[in-house]
């Protein structure tokens, strides 16, 4: 038995994904640059997956470059705007605390460069209010870049209201979506955004490509210099099987957008339930401003490495912000960011649902978190000195 | 998962002589809840053999594991013995650990000596006070005082 619950990290590819990426490692093999038939085929693929793409983010098409996904989209979109900044005089970016590394890594090196960053603190529901974008922005700001929903924790940003400040106030906004694109209603022009990077393995479509939505008339920097594809803003032979995959994907995901997210909130809210019924836990980010999908718990008195090993021996795949997962010292920034102290951010624990779940898996894995939080606090010097008193429960 | 050895995994799924004793003879805990890693090592000795030793662990598949099979070595050895307990000796027992995972091997190894000390010092017995460095607190994994 296997029940993945760590689709935040990756999804299964789609039966239409699949069958319609197939094609085009088979028979449809042809350079999209060639001028012959063989070429053209796949030409014509790739415009009509750039065209069904820009339909669902509503844009145009020649607004849309593949990239080889949402960290090369991240950081194509953060040096452009950089870039367009520094040469009307204008060095300062405004981002918040708990972004993908994508970004957060790009923006250390733009500050090596001269750029001012300033990060807004995201507050314990793990959300930033608009009104901090507007106070942040400046003269010289040049970017905001603000992430759809976090990757850990699920929270979403009040997308619509920072696009609507900064097309007010002239500033590039860019949003890393990945974690959003095919699970919540994403629309570019609505939410005035003018920058966009998605993933297609977050929706069900293969991996190592995504693109980058730049509205018309901000001009991207090149980080592959290359042959003249994507109109010159990415060098290199389209990935068109890939493409053909997302696109397929993209848009099974936004038919089934609303059906989806209503099965997910229901697993989503009876798995939250079940896990606060463990004394000494506690839920980060917003109960309710949250992905669908999205669960992510603290426990005290444990360490999330051994709480994920033990759920893979019951056959359950998760994910922690601990910091014995990610090989560095330090726990997850997004943890941090939103007040958790490294005590109690080692213990955590993140469930990530598809549409593929059932409430059945959701309630063994319920029973089995119960039981293996209570087997490591057993063994654990900490918890015995909570219970005993001789330290200060952190989760009341 | 292939990140550990099965040895490693045999011990963080059954680890050997978890629990406390009452009235120990020395007790040791290194580590912090800040870096993940807190061991705490009780002994039992008599006529100057470790008769039992039992363990509790808040940490990482390593550190249960590490902290699992350093008692393993010391158990039913001679003091003299347990005190040249070596981190490699823990890691190669247990067929190796993954370089980021190593500290997990040293932790062990100061939970031992620390709960040995403990032992010296409550009966007021010399020792060589070079044997014992820098085992106040895990220096070998974290430094960062975030």
């Amino acid at each position: 038995m296997r029940i993945y619950l760590d689709n935040a990290a990756t999804t299964k590819m789609s039966k239409t994904a699949v069958n319609a990426l197939l094609p085009y490692m088979d028979d449809i093999y042809g350079n999209p640059s060639s001028l012959h038939l063989a070429g053209q085929a796949a030409a014509e693929a790739l415009a009509d997956a750039r065209k069904r793409m820009a339909n669902c983010l509503d844009c145009a098409a020649d607004e849309i470059t593949f990239t080889s996904g949402g960290s090369e989209a991240d950081n194509q979109a953060l040096y452009s705007a950089a870039r367009i900044g520094a040469r009307k005089g204008k060095r300062h970016i405004i981002s918040t605390a708990f972004e993908h590394h994508a970004v957060l890594h790009t923006l250390d090196k733009l500050e090596k460069e001269g750029f001012e960053i300033t990060l807004l603190d995201v507050h314990e529901n793990g959300i930033v209010h608009a009104k901090q974008v507007s106070d942040a922005i400046r003269e010289d700001t040049c970017l905001v870049t603000v992430m759809y929903a976090n990757n850990e924790i699920g929270t979403v940003q009040p997308i619509q209201k920072i696009g609507e400040i900064c097309r007010a106030r002239d500033v590039i906004f860019h949003t890393d979506a990945v974690q959003a694109v095919g699970h919540l209603h994403v629309n570019v022009r609505e939410q005035n955004i003018d920058m966009l990077s998605l993933s297609a393995h977050k929706f069900h479509g293969p991996k190592g490509i995504g693109i980058l939505y730049c509205r018309k008339g901000i001009p991207l920097t090149t980080l592959i210099e290359g042959g003249a594809q994507e109109r010159g803003r990415r060098g290199g032979t389209e990935n068109i099987p890939a493409i053909m995959g997302m696109a397929a994907a993209l848009e099974e995901a936004c038919a089934l957008i609303d059906e989806n997210a209503g099965k997910l909130t229901v697993l989503r809210d009876r798995l939250i339930a079940g896990l606060s019924e463990i004394p000494h836990s506690i839920l980060n980010g917003d109960a309710g401003r949250r992905l669908p999908g999205n669960v992510n718990f603290c426990f005290e008195g444990i360490e999330g490495e051994s709480l994920l090993l033990l759920l893979d021996d019951k056959g359950i795949c998760a994910s922690s912000g601990s910091a014995c997962t990610s090989g560095s010292l330090d726990p997850s920034h997004v943890l941090l960011a939103i007040g958790r102290i490294h005590d109690i951010a080692h213990g955590s624990l993140r469930l990530t649902l598809s549409e593929e779940n059932t409430a059945e898996e959701i309630e063994y894995t319920i029973q089995a978190v119960k039981e293996v939080v209570t087997y490591l606090r057993g063994i654990s010097p900490v918890w015995r000195d909570l219970v005993e008193g001789k330290k200060e429960f952190i989760i009341k | 998962m292939a990140l550990y050895s099965e040895k490693v995994m045999d011990h963080f799924r059954n680890p050997r002589n978890v629990g406390i004793i009452e009235n120990a003879d020395g007790i040791g805990e290194v580590g912090n809840a800040k870096c993940g890693d807190i061991m705490k090592v009780y002994l039992k000795i008599e006529d100057d053999i470790i008769a039992d030793v039992k363990f509790e662990t808040f940490g990482c598949g390593s550190a249960i594991a590490s902290s699992s099979m350093a008692t393993e070595l010391i158990k039913g050895k001679p003091v003299s013995e347990a005190l040249s307990l070596t981190n490699q000796a823990v890691v190669e027992a247990l067929d190796g650990l993954p370089v980021h995972k190593v500290h997990c091997s040293v932790l062990a190894e100061e939970a031992v000596k620390k709960a040995l000390l403990d032992y010296y010092k409550r009966n007021g017995m010399t020792y060589d006070p070079q044997q014992f460095e820098d085992h106040e607190n895990c220096g070998s994994c974290c430094d960062h005082n975030a």
